[in-house]
């Protein structure tokens, strides 16, 4: 009996150890040699950190296999929200960033953590909310005008509450309703920038949980077209407001500046962008969701100067 | 909407990453959970609560601290460890370890008092009585293993944030389903959900035929 530890049998815990070490070893083998290609790549990937809604709509799934089999570089997509995306960028953890928070962006190249921001393309941002609309904003092209009477109304209402570009463009709409304004947590909780009232819902996540949220809750939400449309089948929310110039989102590359971050993959991240904005990959952009949805998703902006 | 080959990636590599963080959790556990046990030390009480408060430890917690760690600008920046399976590792060990060393001196502890005074009445040495103790709280032992490869295989706070979730690469379960639910497609959400039910089940199996074993012997 006291032989058990020392007994070449091992005690059951010995074996159970041994059992999942097995089990991982196996696992692990499999992964690596299923995918072993990706890992002997002749180039260096890279990582793009980019926002929830590209990654969600299926653009990326879509244009990122073209550029791999065009240039043998793997591209890893880490998708969070606008702001994340750049901080991720400022501390040396990504090579790329594509995000639609403009003023957040110009403010990251100032500061030198990125460079070479470049248009890439646009989509647009929609009002939706329950068919039943009882803050009556149908068919309106005034966005904030809509949600003054939304918040008149005392419907309720749900914000990302997340410090994405979303929520950017939400704040930029509250401050031109010129109603009074309180801080809100989720975009750092010192400048004013909602209105008060339990009818406004922070909800802190991503777009696809907020639609999700907006849709449970019969609330009005600020949305990009692509999520609602990629998602449109289990939402009952409708499109309300529309087609306002305030209401245009467009998304940047740049590349993560090697000078402050010298471990970046530069020369990777510089071939990506480049190929983003090239014509062939615009006309890609162009064409993506038409054959789904019946339009565009996104509209190409190469060369333009669209939010610089 | 992932292919069958991809989601046999992700499953796979879920069961790498708890079970390496399993196995290292477990090689440090229970030796810890032993010594704090049937150790006679100062501050031997404060560090079980310390252990059985880190049981708690929110996983996105865990992976916020390794993320600072491993992150380009930290103090492990130049391992390149961040955005890698080995990052999630790391995270998931750090989850597990409280987890089987508390549970490991919870049932070590309680078999102490039943069995190191009749071994030691029975003339053996302390070191005897220690040994035949550790051997009677096997099963324990093994249930401390199965809950701590549980907690790591169904969590995603810690996976997402240090592994990114990125396809083919440190794409697991938790963080499929999440990307799944987030994009609209429940179906698919509830069906990576059940293949990690699945798959906990039978790792789960495989653990109780090892207790059974260990019972008839």
């Amino acid at each position: 009996m006291k032989n058990y530890l020392t007994s070449g049998n091992g005690a059951p815990h010995t074996r159970a150890l041994i059992g999942v070490l097995v089990v991982a070893v196996v696992a692990g083998a499999l992964f690596f040699g299923l995918g072993y290609k990706r890992f002997f790549a002749p180039e260096k990937p890279i990582v793009l950190a980019t926002t929830t809604s590209t990654q969600d709509s299926g653009i990326l799934d879509y244009l990122l296999p073209v550029f791999a089999k065009r240039t043998g570089i793997a591209v890893k997509v880490v998708a969070v929200g606008s702001g994340e995306a750049l901080a991720m960028g400022q501390r040396g953890d990504a090579d790329a960033v594509l995000a639609h928070s403009p003023a957040a962006e110009v403010d990251f190249v100032n500061k030198g953590f990125g460079i070479d921001r470049r248009a890439v393309m646009h989509n647009d941002m929609i009002v939706v909310g329950p068919a039943s609309d009882p803050a009556g904003i149908r068919g309106g092209k005034d966005a904030a005008a809509a949600l003054k009477k939304i918040a008149q109304a005392g419907s309720p209402w749900v914000s990302r509450g997340d410090k994405s570009g979303t929520q950017a463009k939400e704040v930029a709409l509250w401050a031109k309703t010129g109603l009074p304004l309180v801080p809100s947590p989720g975009w750092g909780g010192v400048t004013p920038v909602r209105p008060s009232g339990s009818w406004y819902i922070e909800a802190g996540q991503g777009m696809g949980e907020v639609l999700k949220m907006a849709s449970e809750k019969k609330a009005y939400t600020l949305t990009d077209r692509s999520t609602y449309l990629a998602m449109k089948g289990g939402l009952s929310l409708d499109i309300l407001v529309e087609g306002d110039a305030n209401l245009f989102n467009p998304y940047h590359a740049m590349e993560v500046n090697p000078e402050k971050n010298p471990a970046v993959n530069f020369r990777g991240a510089q071939k990506f962008v480049d190929w983003l904005v090239s014509d062939a990959t615009q006309k890609l952009i162009a064409d993506f969701g038409k054959d789904k949805y019946g339009m565009a998703l996104f509209f190409p902006d190469a060369g333009g100067t669209a939010g610089k | 909407m992932p292919l069958t080959s991809e989601i046999i990636e992700i499953v796979l590599l879920s069961l790498f990453v708890s079970g390496t963080a399993t196995v290292l959790a477990g090689l440090a556990g229970v030796p810890l959970g032993t010594f704090l046990a049937l150790g006679r030390f100062r501050g031997r009480g404060l560090a079980m609560r310390l252990t059985y408060t880190l049981m708690g430890l929110p996983p996105v917690l865990a992976g916020v601290v390794v993320f600072l760690i491993l992150s380009a600008s930290g103090p492990l920046g130049r391992l390149h460890l961040l955005f890698t399976p080995a990052a999630m590792v790391i995270a998931q060990t750090l989850l597990v370890l409280p987890i089987v060393t508390g549970l490991t001196s919870v049932t070590v502890a309680g078999k102490d008092r039943e069995i190191r005074e009749t071994a030691l009445a029975l003339g053996a040495t302390p070191r005897q009585a220690a040994t035949k103790v550790l051997v009677e709280a096997r099963l324990g032992i093994t249930g401390a293993l199965a809950a701590g490869l549980g907690r790591a295989i169904g969590e995603v706070g810690a996976v997402m944030l240090v592994g990114g979730n990125i396809a083919g690469f440190t794409r697991v379960m938790t963080t499929a389903i999440v990307l799944e639910t987030r994009k609209g497609d429940y179906t698919l959400g509830l069906w990576l959900g059940l293949i990690l039910l699945v798959v906990a089940f039978l790792v789960n199996s495989v653990f109780a035929g090892l207790q059974g074993a260990g019972e008839t012997r």
